[in-house]
């Protein structure tokens, strides 16, 4: 209530000053350090593309904040900064994933203004070009009749979403035990992929983006993508849901605001993400490296993310993984 | 002699003007940032990404840029960690043993001239490793898994003997101490999150720029506060500012086991620069050190460490290059840069984009001439910086760990949890409690126990897959040398000592 109070004062007080939002010194936090997805998110959709469409004066500052999984940045920017309307923050489906899990220090999606999405990361289930499995239903199967032969590696925690995402594909092919599945965690998805190369993991779980490079090289094979839809740059391999599981695995790459923005900031910013999703620069990028089409903003991503986190908050429950 | 044309090709591209001021320009600006504490090249390169892109440099040209910054604020680093005991980051701690000692005896000409050196010696070597084997060596790094660097790590911790000097319980402790800082943060292959208090900062552990500013930075200059009168007294520059052939030529195989030491650590992502600096350190303290003058002063400590962080900065750019996996956070960075390019470095690069690839190699030989060229003249200069009064000197370094710590993570706790390990720094350098173990078991103990418990998540909770496998056998080997062979000299060294007696 009082914060709804505090939005209508502001949209008030600010229609009344000026009609128009216009930033200054425009800022966005990469709640990691330099070189992973909320860096690019942050770097290429964010301060590059936003510069070069004109949408923001002059350049963008981008602030690498590290911390708790996202966690530190997410509760400085509700906590410090909630009326920054200068200020946009770097999202994807793991802080749905932590902020579904409850380890953000009880913040939750809420806390702040989802203002939308500029593709997403399908995710992909892959093995080494010797491997004896040639589709995901065989590699399923095996794993229901001994699931303590096989170890999946990928780049997330434990609990997080490369693990979530074999839980998820389990659960659909009717695993009764998914605390047997043998998930092994390592830092980043590059990092896995070694493991697979190495012979050591059964399979690996993980984004599109990240295998792109070793499958052209035809080192590795990927059994299933869990898309809705066959990707372009992967023709053949078939989706999950045409295997007969029903699992889409969408790592969306988004925007937050600060919770205490005028509604003019807000529309603004969420403008910003339409254009720049729209636009061809972004597009010739955003496919080179990987990524789907995934648009959705304003109020649609808001309702989205809610939803996710809700379906997320019960998967984890059910598998057990919340404390 | 594909490859030869290859590099000539490269050198094509590394010696255009263009490219060739880029690699000065990263050379120097990575030099001063190193010499500041805390101000990584991660930073760095990180701001001048939308710059490159704005002055619309081709790829090739932005890496040959931040590779430059890299490597040559891996020579910065030792500047300041030689005059004035304070090692920006964890990988040029060790160069803090000797070359701080030196520098105290007047003799921080030689130490900065010899760290140039070392590194160049370490540099180019490594480059040449780089070009003909990187296909042969990112194989090697396929095949170091979680047992590997489990006992690879084992191996590292017993640098630790060389680390006693004085009293060994309170090495121990130290070190001990830092494997229990190690464990704070979220549980590996878990849930759990331990140690933190509930503050979200602490969710990743604790940060090794944070440790590494606060033990030995700010408890450095809480130290001089503590000892000197105001005023202060101005540090004498004894003797030669150059090196002379005799220290040189003493430090040849130290350099050359150090750079292939650390090149081969280097090549494994998640081993790092700081475990390859501690292995040369020891290592060459039980090969050459007859007189026991390693950590009084010795310039072959100086040399050992300099070659291998080095060659291991070069080393991190083949998982980088040819398996798209960083092998430290500043060549993350530089992947990221390849990825907004459009580039996907992997095993098809060097077919793909030879230009990348050759160019960054001839550009790395340029680059590292090219700082030799740019610091020996300076050393002279460098080493004045000691005749800088204290009263003028400290409040700077001590303003420099404020500002470099906290434009890490723009976060006021880990200025907080810097001073805290200042503070503590002092009270351990007033009991006699040495800082390096502390480091040492940080470094070690998070990579152990993730990778302890990474074999052991594969192999069912089998322990015999840490003496399976030709490699796991080969660390165990030189872990059992390298614990057994200083008593071995010990006792020939002391058979011979009576005799040598007996002829004086």
């Amino acid at each position: 209530m009082k914060r709804l109070l505090t939005v209508v004062l502001l949209a008030l007080a600010s229609s009344l000053s000026f009609a128009q939002f216009t930033p200054r010194n425009t800022e966005c936090i990469a709640p990691a350090d330099p070189g992973g997805g909320w860096d690019f998110t942050c770097r290429v959709p964010g301060a590059q593309v936003m510069a070069e469409l004109g949408i923001i004066p002059g350049s963008m500052k981008v602030t690498n904040m590290t911390g708790g999984g996202g966690g530190v940045a997410f509760a400085n920017v509700v906590t410090q900064r909630a009326d920054d309307e200068n200020l946009i923050i770097a999202a994807s489906t793991a802080t749905a994933t932590r902020l579904a899990q409850n380890v953000f220090a009880g913040f939750t999606a809420d806390n702040v203004r989802w203002l939308g999405a500029v593709g997403a990361d399908y995710g992909v289930i892959a093995v080494s070009n010797d491997s004896p499995y040639q589709t995901l239903n065989e590699l399923v199967d095996a794993i229901l009749a001994a699931p303590a032969d096989f170890a999946f590696a990928g780049g997330s925690a434990i609990g997080g979403w490369d693990h979530l995402k074999v839980l998820l594909l389990m659960n659909a092919a009717g695993a009764e035990d998914l605390s047997a599945i043998r998930y092994v965690a390592f830092d980043g998805g590059g990092a896995a992929m070694i493991e697979l190369l190495g012979g050591r993991a059964a399979a690996f779980t993980g984004d599109l983006s990240e295998v792109l490079a070793q499958v052209g090289a035809g080192e590795i094979r990927v059994l299933g993508v869990l898309s809705p839809d066959r990707i372009p740059v992967l023709p053949d391999t078939a989706t999950a849901t045409e295997q007969g599981y029903d699992v889409i695995g969408a790592n969306w790459r988004a925007f937050y605001a600060p919770p205490g923005i005028s509604d003019e900031a807000y529309n603004f910013w969420v403008d910003a993400v339409r254009q720049v999703a729209a636009s061809d620069e972004w597009n010739t990028l955003r496919e080179q490296n990987g990524l789907a089409e995934f648009a959705l903003f304003g109020d649609d991503f808001e309702a989205f993310v809610r939803e996710q986190v809700a379906a997320i908050h019960t998967i984890s429950e059910d598998l057990g993984l919340l404390q | 002699m594909d490859v030869l044309s290859l590099l000539g090709q490269g050198f094509a591209v590394a010696l255009q003007p263009i490219n060739l001021l880029l690699v000065f320009v990263g050379a120097l600006v990575g030099t001063i940032i190193g010499m500041l504490p805390g101000v990584g090249p991660i930073n760095a390169i990180a701001i001048l990404i939308p710059i490159t892109f704005a002055l619309g440099l081709p790829a090739e040209s932005s890496i040959i840029l931040f590779a430059g910054i890299y490597y040559g604020s891996q020579y910065g680093n030792s500047i300041s960690s030689i005059l004035l005991n304070v090692p920006g980051t964890a990988s040029s701690v060790v160069t803090t043993f000797d070359g701080y000692p030196m520098a105290q005896q007047g003799r921080a000409g030689p130490a900065l001239a010899m760290s140039a050196i070392a590194s160049f010696f370490g540099g180019t070597l490594s480059i040449f490793f780089l070009i003909f084997f990187a296909p042969l060596l990112s194989k090697l790094a396929i095949k170091f898994g979680p047992a590997e660097y489990f006992v690879l790590m084992i191996f590292a911790f017993t640098a630790l003997s060389s680390l006693t000097e004085g009293n060994t319980l309170k090495a121990l402790a130290s070190a001990v101490f830092g494997l229990i800082l190690a464990t704070v943060g979220l549980e590996p292959q878990g849930t759990t999150v331990r140690f933190t208090f509930g503050q979200l900062k602490l969710y990743d552990g604790l940060d090794f720029v944070v440790l590494v500013i606060g033990f030995y930075a700010v408890s450095e200059v809480l130290n001089i506060l503590s000892e000197t009168q105001v005023g202060g007294e101005v540090r004498k520059l004894t003797g030669r500012v150059m090196i002379s052939m005799k220290e040189l030529t003493s430090s040849f195989w130290v350099m050359l086991r150090s750079s292939i030491s650390g090149f081969l650590i280097g090549v494994m992502p998640g081993a790092g620069a700081t475990i390859a600096t501690f292995i040369a350190y020891s290592t060459e303290k039980q090969i050459v050190d007859r007189e026991n003058t390693f950590g009084k002063g010795d310039i072959r400590g100086v040399a050992a460490p300099e070659a291998a962080n080095n060659s291991a900065a070069v080393g991190a750019f083949i998982p980088m290059l040819s398996l798209g996996v960083p092998g430290s956070g500043t060549t993350a960075v530089i992947l990221a840069t390849l990825l907004s390019y459009g580039i996907t470095p992997g095993p098809l690069l060097m077919q793909n984009n030879p230009k990348i690839f050759w160019g960054l190699a001839a550009s790395m030989y340029v680059g590292n001439l090219m700082l030799l060229i740019l610091n020996l003249p300076f050393v002279g200069l460098f080493a004045k910086i000691l005749l800088v009064p204290r009263w003028v000197l400290m409040p700077i370094v001590a303003t420099l760990s404020f500002v470099g710590v906290y434009s890490v993570n723009n976060s006021p706790f880990d200025i907080l949890l810097m001073t805290g390990f200042g503070l503590l720094g002092l009270i351990m350098r007033k009991m006699g409690f040495p800082l390096a173990p502390v480091i040492l078991g940080l470094v070690l103990g998070e990579l152990m126990e993730v990778n302890l418990r990474r074999a052991l998540n594969y192999s069912n909770g089998d322990w015999s897959t840490f003496f399976q496998g030709p490699i796991v056998l080969v660390l165990w080997a030189f872990t059992l040398i390298s614990l057994i062979l200083p008593f071995v000299l010990k006792q020939l060294t002391q058979r011979a000592k009576p005799g040598k007696l007996q002829g004086e």
